[in-house]
């Protein structure tokens, strides 16, 4: 075994915040968001990219943060489930799950609510079928989806209703 | 997390000719690293045998989709999104769309590669066959200079592919005109979405004056590599679609396929399937 | 006062934490000074461990290692008996059984020292199906590789098949499925022989993790402590493995003097702990010429793994719900639970009565076939009415209207009419569709004794300022537990839901309410939490502190009275089993549940039949629960149980290789996602039960039992194959139809 590689620095943007970290560059993202910057919103589900429970956005795209190496967030701007909602005021997605019971043990929840509000952002009025590929790489094993996707509906509807709201 | 991850280097080179002059100096030494998709799932799994990376990511060179009169060329880097999202291709390479639209999810589509998908090697991919059903090229570039070389034949046996270790891919090159030819794809995975396939057949096929004047058949999971079924398509060449030349396109078929057994499926299921997805194409044409 | 909290869909308690990515999950916990720790497991089914070799390289005198040697009294994980080690010492008995532990506090280190771990194992033959058990060809548990085995008789069914007009036979297999919690298992842990032992890990039952513990360090039960942190999933597969990984944590902690966390990844999670028992179930069915039971003689076998941990209750469950919601004269099931040389199967949602149910209600519709009914009718001339008993020779005695729950999930999904249009629409399309149901019911709480037995506790404290502190050792994995109780607290004692607070499960701090599983949380324990409430209000009352009609501001000064002049506002309220309730555990027959849920599913599928894939496209649940006290997360619990039912009809497929599965991983077990379930539209109809709390039922482990089923019956129906067993894969089907055909 051998340390072949030197740890490097890292500067990024999290949730609007400058972040500057120092850790070897095939470290995984999502461990270096959770150990290094705290952010432990984000969670490991299965480390293979397949459960979704890991996903942020970079660059406003979602992406398994399991499976970028921590050299490659140099640069990035990254949103987390920590930066959704706006200081006290939960967003609108956030809001329609707990509403609509979109969360049960919760742990999907984070990344689940990233990936509706990224596809909210693309899609502003989605239909059924595209808010289940949109979601299609988020697995939940308790809710069997249907309350999520009541959750996204409504959030969708609540934010037509008040367009200065952010989406 | 099963890797030591102090055990390996990854570097961004700041160009693609400083990446490749890294190449070239220790070939093989350096190998690139794209999206991640199949790599760091590899590391994840404590399987990643090789050291070194190179961080080809950012690289400008490689990405960008270029559309001239005669070709679509797409950077090495396009990702699953960007092709999706593209007009030309969605308009004019349907199969390609499709198959991107297939793999995986969101995620895993704004961070895979065409590239990365080819050099992976996997026969399972699902572009793979969508690009040998439009007679793709691949540009591959190093220190040295630059080769074209045709997808059909760039795949020599199980993970093995032309690609020298001082190479890398830069550009995947369609040549327009397939525009009026019915298309077909269909990818039978384990489930409808974040499934590795069991069969994935794409074709297309130029009818002309109720012939089939020209037709491409390719399939993934079927064989030690995505295969282009050239035995297939001849039976089929220049003949009208009845159930007699299904039959016969069928039992070529049968004969040109390898598949196995193994924790997703059987070999006697992807043949069959493979044969019925053969006559659902077969139906489109007569239609 | 009409209830206006209980019925009603009151947002989740800690839901604001968890949609903002603040509940704190044991991966994200940290403490000063913690180790990592990772377990070296046998690659063989069944051998004698002849050396452990640590191969250099790897700086060994900084990493703590742990086998059997170190641990302080009894080798074994407690449970019903303890024959199952902690760490494997001589004899190895299934893969991944766990033989060392390490620990240290780099991560990356760690792995590298796991594969620097070399266990030589002579292997000794191993048994891996059930039909290998039973024929003994090995013995590799006990005398005869029986855990247990169950004898049910009601009536005479041998002298009945003679003058039958109609026997019928039939023979099913379930396969094993992984829970695949999206939280993988974890514990930290603090231990050292002064202060005693603290883990805090993803659990459902603290008090099975105590238990456990006491045993293995042999400590008394005060110096033994167990917190369950936010739990990110159970469905029984956190019933009983989280002793085993909080006794390693534990152990670690022990002789490094630190605390240490242990994380599965989820390779290790899957191919290491629990998965549903694997079932194979003969039927005998004897009918008059109208449809009539006359007889049902039922073989149940399932296959426990290497070692005993559950599997008794998990063969009791399975055997009472063996024979359904029929009223049949003449009944024997006869069953057992045999070991194989595989990982310990165990506890998941719905718990041996999915896998008879599957059986059964699959079994019926061919009966249906036979005799020349169809199948609903066949039902309808048999489901059991009050008054009648089951085969356990349980009366009904509550209201029960299979008929009506059967018509009105017809009538919601559209079953006959679509039931004759997809007769007449298949010959002609290569898409066959069909659509079928399966009609069951589901015993909430402890079988027969258990709830005597666990004698459950709640307890209730009230603050000076009036706020309302109920402790309990029932935990919130996702199925609304910390919201119900907050319910029918507030309900009880006129507050609003702000003004109560579910104590963390602590060992330290809760009595033993008894395990989270069974169903038995609303119904049993929301009942002691719904009396402790009324006790805490009648102290109250009886003192002149306060009087009925009052509001919250009233209370909160009462509270504070009361506490000034008494010093302490408590209520501990024990479970005491209805006198009326009588089972005989030797004869295996008496009141088996309290009550039962009643439900008929219908689900409504399309069969490709060029891929031979089918695809659920509606699914309808109704069922009677008693009353509903949160419909948003009742609701939820029957959503997420149909998707899991969904997955062990259809997806979810264990690939055993010399008793290892070979498919851990989630791209390779296939679960459910977005796009593959239907609509699961949901309807309950409540008969309150009048010992649950505010009249309800327990459901949680209810649409595990008919989901598979009714997907089996609805692709029958659709293409004519014969279904007898799960997972349907389309490499299964597809050689069902090609065989048909032929």
């Amino acid at each position: 075994m051998s340390d072949a590689a030197r740890k490097i620095r890292v500067q990024c943007e999290v949730n609007g915040r400058a972040l500057r970290f120092e850790t070897y560059p095939m470290a995984r993202l999502l461990d270096v968001l959770r150990e290094q910057a705290g952010l432990t919103g984000t969670k490991e589900g299965c480390g293979e990219g397949e459960c979704g429970a890991c996903s942020v956005e970079i660059d406003g795209a979602l992406v398994n943060s399991c499976l970028v190496p921590a050299l490659q967030a140099d640069g990035a701007r990254i949103r987390t489930i920590e930066g959704i909602a706006g200081g006290e005021h939960l967003h609108a997605v956030q809001q329609a799950f707990l509403a609509r019971g979109g969360a049960q043990c919760g742990i999907c929840t984070p990344g689940m609510i990233l990936a509706a509000v990224n596809l909210l952002a693309r899609n502003p009025q989605p239909s059924e079928s595209d808010i289940r590929e949109g979601l299609a790489g988020n697995l939940c094993r308790c809710t069997g989806y249907t309350k999520i996707f009541e959750s996204v509906v409504e959030a969708c509807r609540s934010i037509q209703q008040q367009p200065g709201r952010r989406a | 997390m099963r890797a030591y991850v102090p055990a390996y280097e990854l570097e961004a080179p700041r160009d693609l000719s400083a990446a490749l002059d890294r190449m070239a100096r220790e070939p093989g030494a350096w190998k690139p690293l794209a999206g991640g998709t199949d790599l760091m799932v590899l590391l994840e799994a404590g399987k990643l045998s090789h050291r070194r990376f190179l961080s080809i990511w950012k690289l400008p060179e490689l990405r960008n989709i270029k559309v001239t009169p005669e070709h679509v060329t797409l950077g090495a880097l396009t990702t699953y999104t960007e092709v999706r999202r593209h007009e030309t291709l969605s308009r004019e390479f349907p199969l390609l769309c499709r198959a991107a639209a297939e793999t995986g999810g969101v995620a895993t589509q704004n961070r895979g590669t065409l590239g990365g998908n080819i050099a992976n090697a996997s026969p399972a991919a699902d572009s793979p066959p969508a690009l040998l059903v439009y007679d793709a090229e691949l540009e591959l570039v190093s220190a040295g200079g630059s080769r074209w070389v045709p997808f059909h034949g760039f795949w020599s046996g199980y993970k093995q592919i032309d690609l020298r270790p001082s190479e890398l891919i830069r550009c995947i090159r369609l040549a327009r005109g397939k525009k009026g030819w019915k298309q077909y794809y269909r990818k039978v995975g384990t489930r409808r979405a974040q499934a590795i396939s069991k069969v994935c057949f794409a074709a297309a096929a130029r009818i002309d004056g109720g012939r089939i004047a020209d037709v491409r058949i390719a399939l993934g999971s079927v064989a030690p590599t995505v295969l282009r079924a050239v035995e297939t398509e001849k039976i089929l060449q220049g003949e009208t679609p009845t159930s007699a030349l299904l039959r016969a396109a069928q039992e070529t078929l049968a004969r040109e396929i390898a598949p196995i057994d193994d924790m997703r499926s059987t070999a006697r299921y992807r043949r069959r399937i493979a044969l019925n997805l053969l006559a659902e194409f077969c139906e489109t044409l007569s239609a | 006062m009409e209830p206006h909290i209980i019925g009603t869909s009151v947002p989740r308690k800690e839901g604001r934490e968890k949609v903002i990515g603040g509940a704190r999950y044991v991966d994200d916990l940290s403490f000063p000074g913690m180790l990592h720790g990772v377990t070296i497991r046998s690659s063989m089914a069944r051998g004698r461990i002849r050396s452990v070799q640590f191969e250099a390289g790897i700086p060994w005198t900084e990493i703590t290692v742990v086998t059997a040697k170190d641990i302080p009294s009894k080798n074994c994980v407690a449970l019903l008996i303890e024959d199952q080690p902690a760490l494997a010492d001589e004899m190895v008995n299934h893969p991944e059984e766990p033989i060392v532990l390490l620990a240290h506090a780099d991560k990356y280190l760690l792995e590298e020292a796991r594969r620097a771990v070399r266990v030589e194992i002579e292997p000794l033959p191993a048994v891996f199906t059930i039909a290998d058990s039973l024929a003994r060809m090995h013995v590799i548990w006990g005398e005869d590789n029986i855990f247990k085995s169950f004898h049910v008789e009601k009536g005479n069914v041998d002298e009945v098949w003679s003058r039958a007009d109609f026997v019928v036979e039939g023979e099913y297999e379930t396969g094993a499925q992984e829970q695949l919690y999206i939280e993988p298992q974890g514990m930290i842990a603090q231990a050292n022989p002064t202060e005693g032992v603290t883990v805090w890990g993803s659990l459902q039952c603290p008090y099975y993790v105590h238990k456990a513990l006491v045993r293995l360090f042999g400590l008394p039960k005060d110096r033994i402590r167990v917190v369950q942190t936010e739990t990110g999933g159970g469905f029984g597969g956190k019933e009983e493995y989280p002793s085993m990984l909080a006794a390693h944590a534990a152990l670690l902690a022990w002789k490094s003097g630190k605390p240490v966390k242990m994380i599965y990844d989820r390779a290790e999670d899957m191919t290491a702990t629990t998965k549903r028992h694997p079932s194979h179930t003969q039927h005998r069915t004897a009918a008059t010429r109208d449809g009539t039971f006359l007889a049902m003689d039922i073989d149940f076998t399932i296959d426990g793994g290497a070692y005993e941990t559950l599997s008794p209750v998990v063969l009791s469950r399975g055997t009472i719900h063996a024979a359904g919601p029929y009223n049949c004269p003449n009944v024997r099931v006869r069953s057992r639970a045999v070991a194989t040389n595989a990982p310990p199967h165990g506890a998941f949602r719905g718990f041996g009565a999915p896998q008879s149910v599957f059986a059964l209600e699959r079994h019926l519709d061919r009966v249906a076939d036979v005799v020349g009914l169809a199948p609903e009718e066949l039902r309808r001339r048999n489901f059991i009415h009050e008054g009648q008993t089951l085969a356990v020779h349980q009366v009904i005695r509550e209201k029960v209207d299979m008929v009506h729950l059967m018509d009105r999930a017809f009538d919601l999904s559209g079953y006959h009419a679509k039931r004759k249009r997809f007769q007449e629409a298949n010959p002609r399309s290569a898409t066959k569709r069909g659509i079928g149901f399966a009609a069951f019911l589901h015993g909430a709480g402890f079988t027969g004794s258990g709830e005597e037995y666990l004698a459950s506790e709640a307890a209730l404290e009230v603050t000076r300022e009036g706020r309302v502190r109920v402790f309990a050792s029932s935990t919130e994995m996702g199925q609304g537990t910390n919201t119900v109780f907050t319910q029918i607290a507030a309900e009880t004692l006129g507050l609003g839901c702000d003004q109560i607070e579910i104590v963390q499960p602590d060992t330290a701090l809760v009595p033993n309410s008894g395990p989270t599983v069974a169903s038995r949380t609303t119904m049993i324990v929301g009942k002691l939490v719904e009396s402790a409430s009324r006790a805490v209000q009648h102290s109250l009352f009886e003192r002149g502190f306060l009087k009925p009609g009052y509001g919250a501001n009233e209370f909160a000064v009462a509270c504070r009275q009361y506490i000034d002049k008494f010093g302490k506002l408590q209520s501990l309220i024990k479970y005491e089993h209805p006198r009326d309730l009588h089972w005989d555990d030797q004869r295996y027959q008496g009141d088996a549940y309290g009550t039962y849920a009643w439900a008929v599913y219908v689900a409504e599928v399309s069969v490709d039949t060029r891929t031979a894939e089918v695809r659920v496209e509606d699914f309808v649940a109704v069922q009677e629960v008693g009353k509903v006290i949160n419909p948003i997360l009742a609701a939820g619990q029957i959503e997420g149980g149909v998707a899991q039912g969904i997955g062990f009809a259809l997806y979810e497929n264990v690939v055993w290789q010399e008793g290892r599965m070979v498919n851990g991983q989630m791209t390779n077990y296939i679960m459910p996602t977005s796009m593959d379930v239907p609509p699961i539209r949901v309807f309950f109809e409540e008969l309150p039960y009048a010992r649950g709390p505010a009249g309800a039922k327990g459901i949680g482990e209810l649409p595990l039992d008919g989901t598979a089923p009714a997907i089996a019956n609805a692709i029958a129906h659709a293409t004519g194959a014969d279904i007898t067993r799960i997972p349907i894969t389309p490499e299964v089907l597809l050689e069902i139809l090609e065989s048909a055909h032929v």
